[in-house]
């Protein structure tokens, strides 16, 4: 075995010991104080009718209080299909330049 | 896949497909669904109609072209929809801040801005589903 693998071995199992150590902090799961369950989603099903005028809160969330989101999911979107076509669209005639 | 029966269902049907997406997109802010899943509702007709009439006249009916131009001012609509915020003196993407007549809600013009951005989603979705399939059915050819 060479010293490179030794080294690589010693620093995954160190981030390993970090990782298990900042999940021994974590809250305990479902717990009422914990810090997801903020004022955040208590704001939104409470005003998002008001603030925004649609019923479905999904919607009021998606494309209005969180619509930067959506905006670069759908450049999301945009840049997989551009990756597909460029990847897998067969080449034209050879061009004049190539 | 050229099979009669096939053909003639999906010749009933594929309109309905069509008109459910398209009605599934625009009621995305007053009811279950949305502009994403109606997007794929949209994709799957025209998915269905190129798998079993060829490719070929799926792309008769639907170019790519305007598949592309779909894709590309589906995004620049929706920096559009935010710069009307802008131009009211309010954030980027505001709705109620812009001063926007918010409607009653439930009814089909409610909600302000958020009905045109969930159209310009839906179509961009379901242009870049049809501009995959179209692509990936192509390679295995």
């Amino acid at each position: 075995m060479k010293i490179r693998h030794i080294f690589v071995a010693v620093v995954v199992l160190l981030a390993l010991f970090g990782m298990l150590l900042m999940v021994a902090e974590l809250p305990p799961y479902g717990s009422a104080d914990n810090p997801g369950q903020n004022m955040v989603a208590q704001r939104y099903i409470n005003d998002a009718l008001e603030d925004t005028g649609v019923p479905n809160m999904v919607t009021a969330v998606v494309l209005d209080y969180r619509a930067y989101d959506t905006m670069f999911e759908t450049i999301v979107l945009f840049t997989a299909a551009l990756a597909v076509v460029v990847a897998l669209k067969p080449a034209e005639e050879e061009g004049d330049d190539a | 896949m050229r099979d009669f029966i096939l053909k003639r269902m999906i010749a009933v049907i594929l309109a309905f497909i069509f008109v459910y997406g398209f009605y599934v997109i625009l009621h995305g802010h007053i009811s279950p669904g949305g502009s994403f899943a109606g997007g794929i509702i949209v994709s799957l007709s025209f998915i269905a109609f190129a798998t079993v009439y060829g490719i070929d006249k799926g792309k008769e009916k639907l170019p790519e072209k305007f598949l592309v131009w779909v894709e590309s001012y589906g995004t620049l609509w929706y920096g559009l929809m935010g710069l009307v915020g802008i131009c009211k003196g309010a954030p980027f993407l505001a709705n109620k801040l812009a001063g926007i007549d918010l409607g009653v809600p439930g009814t089909l013009s409610s909600g302000g801005l958020i009905g045109l951005i969930g159209f310009g989603v839906g179509i961009r979705v379901a242009s870049t589903m049809i501009t995959l399939f179209y692509t990936l059915m192509e390679g295995d050819a």
